[in-house]
């Protein structure tokens, strides 16, 4: 509720609607009024009081004082750090007496940009990663080609062996290419819905039969199994391909030689917390499992338990940000398990067709 | 308060006096954060707005010693009222130190973007925000007089302790590996010092105000958790 001095029900009701923080000041900076949005979300009371025993950032302060001093509205931008950071514009504009003349006070409202803010900031990081990404593949093939043309230039035996390397950096700049290009194919249809229909049991052997070689390379033994009849789901083939290619060979990958990597499809009443049925696809590997501090980054850009081992198995970080990406097109979930030193599940759930 | 005063204009006083130093705290809170994102963003320009921001807080300072000497000598406050222009007093000298450990921190972050980027940086961003927070509840608990939130943070300074000491062995063990990393190592090994201080007064404050509102002390000894003095990273020794 607003705490107001001298203000009528109605207007207490007023402020009361609006749903971004409203404070009323008087000329010697006292509160005079807030509302329950202005208590709930920034924490300012004592009315009656000074301003500053609730609002005590300097830059909003200041800005009151110029509004009172001098009579003119000002912007600006707020940023309150604990307990999360925040940050907010206000606008501190004068109140004006009803005989006009003279400023009574001022109101101050406050506008939430902490969104936009992250947004950028993230926006900010993700162009930093994906450049330090790609240039330690690029600096690596840069010096191996400096020393072919320089020491190495007569040495048959180096040239094959560094050959080797550059195509494997290359590789991996491609993959990171491929996989960055995929990211920004599937935000730009982010608000399409997916069209078509997908047989599950299909989608999967075409997976597995994929990944057969790269799971004999590393000694994994891969199983479909369907639970029920399950039904088929809606959406894109090529993208819930992509889904289960990266988890079931991310499930190769840190799986243990000669253990078993399941995947089994069942039937589901409902997908997450609607009223759809659905499907539901756990991919479980026998790895070593992954501590819970890192699970809710998992779907992070670059995001990786052990930068060093993702590298050495050609691993971009981007993966199960693609998984994550698809999955919110085809308003499925993802849900992670894990056991320390056991194992990990993977459940992708998708609403039926 | 808990009482109304015949004469209104002691209220009146004691009033601004509270408003005072709940403006002092966010000053110095605020110089605090700025001077960390100084160093983290290596934004040479934001740290010195904080220097500047110094001045700020010393005129607050001088308002509440003018404001608390007249209390003292026009009103001649008794028990809580006394207790309060007593803790006016003492907590705006703890806040005005503060706002000068963080005004060196900012001076040091300009000379710290001068240098290669170095990772300890976050740890020290991770202390910063910690006192940060604390100087926001201490300052929250004197406005509400609210003794037992008080207490929360002058018994759980240890948090900042260990942090600060987990900082000094990761900076050593920096200095160590590359002489190029002495330099912005040991500005950052005051920064990190600088943060510690400022946790102290921090510490400080919260007692005052327990005293403010029981009329004693806080008894308990504290726990005390700051062991850099005692660290010692042996080099070129390699053991288990």
């Amino acid at each position: 509720m607003t705490i107001g001095l001298g203000l009528s029900q109605r207007e207490t009701g007023i402020l009361d609607s609006i749903p971004e923080p409203v404070v009323i000041v008087d000329n010697q900076r006292a509160v005079v009024a807030v509302n329950t949005a202005a208590g709930r979300e920034i924490g300012v009371g004592y009315a009656g009081r000074a301003l500053a025993l609730s609002l005590r950032h300097p830059v909003a302060l200041a800005a009151v004082d110029d509004v009172l001093s001098r009579g003119v509205s000002r912007s600006v931008e707020v940023t309150f750090r604990t307990p999360t950071q925040r940050t907010y514009a206000m606008l501190a504009a004068p109140l004006q007496s009803a005989t006009g003349t003279a400023s009574e006070g001022a109101v101050l409202v406050f506008h939430d940009v902490t969104s936009e803010r992250r947004a950028q900031q993230m926006r900010a990081d993700f162009v930093a990663n994906a450049s330090h990404e790609l240039r330690s593949p690029l600096s690596a093939i840069v010096g191996f080609i400096e020393t072919l043309r320089g020491p190495a230039k007569d040495d048959a035996a180096a040239r094959a062996r560094f050959l080797d390397v550059m195509a494997q950096e290359a590789a991996r700049m491609t993959k990171l290419v491929e996989d960055l290009l995929s990211l920004s194919a599937i935000e730009a249809d982010k608000h399409v819905a997916p069209q078509g229909k997908v047989e599950v049991a299909r989608l999967l052997q075409r997976v597995t039969e994929a990944l057969q070689g790269r799971a004999e390379a590393r000694s994994v033994r891969m199983s479909v199994e369907l639970r029920d009849a399950v039904p088929d789901v809606a959406g894109d083939a090529d993208q819930l391909a992509q889904v289960f290619r990266n988890l079931i060979e991310n499930a190769i990958n840190y799986g243990r030689p000669d253990t078993d990597v399941r995947v089994t499809a069942r039937a589901v009443d409902r997908v997450g917390e609607t009223t759809r049925s659905g499907v539901a696809i756990t991919v479980e590997d026998e790895g070593e499992g992954i501590a819970p501090d890192h699970i809710p980054r998992l779907t992070e850009r670059f995001y990786r338990v052990d930068p060093g081992r993702s590298r050495k198995l050609g691993g971009t970080g981007l993966g199960l940000a693609i998984v994550k990406h698809i999955l919110n097109r085809h308003r499925g979930r993802l849900s992670i398990a894990s056991d320390v030193g056991r194992g990990s599940r993977f459940t992708v759930t998708l609403p039926a067709a | 308060m808990a009482q109304q005063h015949i004469v209104k204009a002691f209220d009146d006083q004691l009033n601004q006096l509270d408003a005072k130093i709940a403006e002092m705290g966010g000053l110095a809170e605020s110089m605090l954060a700025d001077a960390i994102d100084a160093l983290s963003k290596r934004d040479a320009d934001l740290a010195a707005e904080v220097v500047a921001g110094d001045r700020k807080l010393d005129t607050l300072e001088n308002d509440v010693n003018s404001l608390a000497l007249r209390l003292l000598a026009l009103r001649q406050p008794m028990a809580e009222d006394l207790r309060t222009v007593l803790a006016a007093l003492k907590i705006s000298s703890d806040l005005e130190r503060a706002g000068d450990l963080a005004k060196n921190v900012a001076k040091r972050a300009i000379t710290i973007a001068k240098t290669p980027p170095l990772a300890p940086v976050t740890g020290i961003a991770n202390l910063g925000a910690l006192v940060q927070s604390r100087i926001k509840t201490t300052i929250d608990a004197y406005v509400a007089r609210d003794a037992k939130l008080a207490l929360d943070v002058w018994s759980s300074d240890e948090e900042v302790d260990q942090l600060h000491t987990s900082l000094f062995r990761e900076l050593l063990t920096y200095m160590m590996e590359d002489p190029r990393n002495i330099t912005p190592c040991a500005h950052l090994l005051f920064v990190a010092k600088n943060i510690e201080r400022i946790g102290d007064h921090v510490t400080n404050i919260a007692e005052r105000v327990v005293f403010l509102v029981r009329g004693r002390l806080p008894e308990r000894e504290r726990h005390k958790e700051d062991e850099s003095s005692s660290t010692e990273v042996r080099p070129f020794k390699k053991d288990a």
